[in-house]
């Protein structure tokens, strides 16, 4: 009797520390939710790799002129996709984040993005200022979802005391290179990792190819402007002009231009940082950048495709207004060269390119030219694991596993395969 | 009856609780697999449509998942082994009578499996850095250059199993220890008496009686092992050229990077087959041999 009555006791303990638990969790919940309206605005920002570590330096200007504070929060690049994708579906999204451009399509079919649209209607951010490839990468049917914040695309990289005059044209760029395996039999002329989607797209891209058809739901590799830009592609490795290799294959990069192994890179502005620090001294005075070369010299520069990130606000967001304070912030010209002065990263405002720290950086004079000439890539979800074939049958093609005609044919039936689905999607949209 | 019903309810709680916590969960995953749940059916759940058994075949015709499973047997199929090998020699010297300061070596080798894997990753990174590499400068004392441990695809796979092997073989250890002190000493008495030698003993004796513990380190080993993911995720992320991705790295990716959840469903159904499969491979092994 007395055992059981300890027990109903301890029972009873047991019972009321459970209930007041549960009471502290949910004060403490009712606490926090009712505390939140007297808070400051307290923005959440998601930056990426070294831009959100960089970003932070930034803010002390914004909060001085506005009294909106601002987390920064660092995502690594490896792990943003998924910690993005993750935070929609678990409710968690931040206020604004940075987001590789290529990214945006696949967030706004997910509908985890705010439209600028509305927002755009009265701002200080108007789309003049902006490279018209970029500011495309950032449209879904029309709709705006980011603002550009930097800048990506590719340059041709040379050795200027191996070329004395960078090639405009397809045909000029087929002689060069003729001319320099000519001189240099055990060199080659140009690197282009067989592993990377991106040289070929690039070339598909100053043909004009669209690589999808324009609903982005079929394949379009058997396109003659895509077809015309990959048989010069595989024409370059046939001929012995560029090492069948992969780029991890290749040691060092830096090493290999500077001692000839091959004298064009095609490559982007973190680069133009690279080689300064890498290359030996004496090689500074020998290396130069251009814009892409074109099919033919009207088209001249040729086509390059559009990266970089934009800043998104995300629909879940309630402090839309002060997350588009910092937007509008962030694009400032003044911002804009700031931003470029602590990460190197090109400014997506037209206006920051007047200033003397760009202007009259010579290797950057075309990245300004080849950004009017951006086009960006297909704009559905699926693209990334589409841009992975090309590069696997292309590397197939270059081996000679596989014939062009083939290879074409089978990019076509892979990216229809991946589009499947999409395909369904928008059929059923239709009906409805 | 009583007795029965009263089983039944202190039973209960935990049935309770691997229904909640597994069967559930596994019965939802089964089903997933059987989807296209995918990026789409984040925007709209009607997006998503039954499709049998098409993500199996999927999978089965993708080269990606055979390179995936072919790294993680030749993680399990090499580092297995040496895991239970080198544990079993620590072991061995941890509890030999000679030893001395037996309990700081217990704990020094035990250090390793309590430590997280993240904070371990970067040291070894360090280890491993192909310039700056405590490793590599060792080697370069025996005039062997520098091997670009994680950078190298050939070599990037012994490095994360050299990483496995020193950070789990303490736990096997332990248990190794604990069945060495189960041994009747009067076994090894009788074996002296019979004239055999300290090799002689340890193959006719101490092996022997190990044998279950080796069926249950093998076991749990093989199972821990094939789901190598935390090592190549800190240390390669997968690469270089897919040289680390194992059949749980490709699932993550699939899942949690492509948001394709019915295909990585699909993977982890795989997965447990293959660990189911091993398992059974291993207890049938132990009881032939008994």
């Amino acid at each position: 009797m007395k055992a059981e009555g300890r027990e109903r006791k301890a029972e009873r303990n047991l019972s009321t520390g459970i209930i007041s638990a549960f009471c502290f969790l949910l004060s403490a919940f009712v606490l926090n939710c009712t505390s939140r309206p007297a808070q400051q605005e307290h923005l959440k920002f998601w930056g990426l790799g070294h831009e959100g570590e960089v970003v932070a330096r930034m803010l002390p200007e914004f909060t001085r002129r506005t009294g909106i504070r601002v987390d920064v929060q660092q995502i690594p690049w490896t792990a943003a996709h998924e910690k993005l994708l993750t935070a929609f579906v678990g409710d968690a999204t931040p206020d604004l984040a940075q987001m590789g451009n290529t990214w945006i399509p696949e967030f706004v079919t997910i509908g985890a993005l705010e439209s600028l649209q509305p927002w755009l209607a009265r701002s200080s951010i108007r789309q003049r200022d902006y490279f018209p490839g970029i500011w495309a990468t950032n449209e879904v049917d029309n709709v705006v979802y980011g603002i550009p914040w930097y800048v990506d695309t590719r340059v041709l990289f040379y050795r200027s005391d191996l070329i004395a005059k960078p090639p405009r044209t397809w045909s000029e760029w087929i002689d060069v290179m003729q001319r320099l395996k000519q001189q240099r039999p055990d060199s080659y002329a140009i690197l282009l990792p067989t592993n990377q989607w991106e040289e070929v797209t690039i070339m598909a891209l100053a043909n004009h190819a669209t690589l999808l058809n324009p609903a982005g739901t079929e394949g379009a590799f058997r396109d003659p402007r895509f077809a015309e830009a990959f048989r010069f592609f595989i024409e370059i490795f046939r001929r012995g002009f560029a090492p069948p290799v992969a780029n991890t294959q290749v040691a060092n990069v830096y090493q290999g231009f500077a001692q000839g192994d091959f004298a064009m890179y095609l490559s982007g502005p973190w680069n133009v940082g690279e080689f300064r620090h890498r290359l030996p001294a004496g090689m500074q005075d020998k290396w130069a950048t251009a814009p892409m070369p074109a099919p033919v010299a009207s088209d001249w520069p040729g086509m390059s495709m559009a990266g970089g990130s934009s800043l998104v606000m995300f629909g879940a967001s309630r402090k839309k207004e002060a997350a588009w304070k910092l937007i509008e912030f962030l694009s400032e010209p003044a911002q804009q060269v700031r931003f470029y002065e602590l990460t190197r990263d090109l400014p997506a405002h037209r206006a920051a390119w007047r200033a003397p720290a760009v202007a009259n950086d010579p290797p950057l004079a075309a990245f300004r030219v080849q950004l009017e000439h951006v086009a960006p890539l297909p704009r559905v979800p699926e693209w990334e694991q589409i841009a992975t074939e090309i590069y696997h049958d292309g590397e197939a093609t270059v081996r000679g596993q596989m014939t062009i005609p083939q290879a074409l044919a089978d990019l076509d039936r892979k990216a229809d395969g991946i589009l499947a689905k999409r395909r369904w999607v928008m059929a059923r949209m239709r009906r409805r | 009856m009583n007795e029965r019903r009263a089983a039944i309810l202190f039973l209960t709680p935990a049935l309770a609780v691997i229904l909640l916590f597994f069967l559930l969960p596994v019965g939802a995953s089964l089903l997933l697999s059987l989807t296209d749940f995918d990026l789409y059916a984040l925007a709209d759940v009607h997006n998503i449509r039954l499709i049998a058994f098409r993500n199996y075949s999927d999978l089965l015709g993708n080269p990606l998942f055979w390179k995936a499973l072919g790294n993680t047997m030749y993680f399990t199929v090499i580092g297995g082994p040496l895991t239970v090998i080198v544990s079993l020699a620590t072991a061995l010297l941890v509890n030999a009578k000679s030893a001395r300061f037996k309990p700081l070596f217990r704990t020094v080798y035990f250090a390793p499996v309590v430590t997280t894997i993240v904070a371990v990753a970067v040291v070894w990174k360090y280890l491993y850095h192909p310039r700056y590499g405590l490793l590599d400068r060792a080697l370069g004392l025996f005039g062997i250059a520098p091997i670009d441990w994680l950078g190298d695809p050939r070599w990037a796979m012994p490095a994360i199993i050299l990483l496995a092997v020193w950070k789990n073989f303490g736990y096997n250890m332990i248990i190794f220890v604990a069945a060495l002190q189960g041994i009747p000493e009067e076994l090894y008495e009788a074996a002296r008496i019979d004239g055999a030698n300290g090799v002689q003993q340890f193959r006719h004796v101490t092996l022997p009686m190990l044998g279950p513990t080796f069926v249950f380190v093998g076991i749990i080993t093989a199972i821990g092992y094939l789901q190598l993911f935390p090592e190549p995720y800190v240390m390669t992320r997968g690469g270089p050229v897919n040289s680390t991705l194992s059949v749980v790295m490709l699932m993550y990716e699939q899942g949690f990077r492509w948001w394709n959840m019915g295909f990585a469903a699909a993977v982890a159904f795989i997965l447990f087959l293959f660990i189911g499969a091993a398992t059974l491979l291993q207890l049938w092994v132990q009881r032939r041999r008994a």
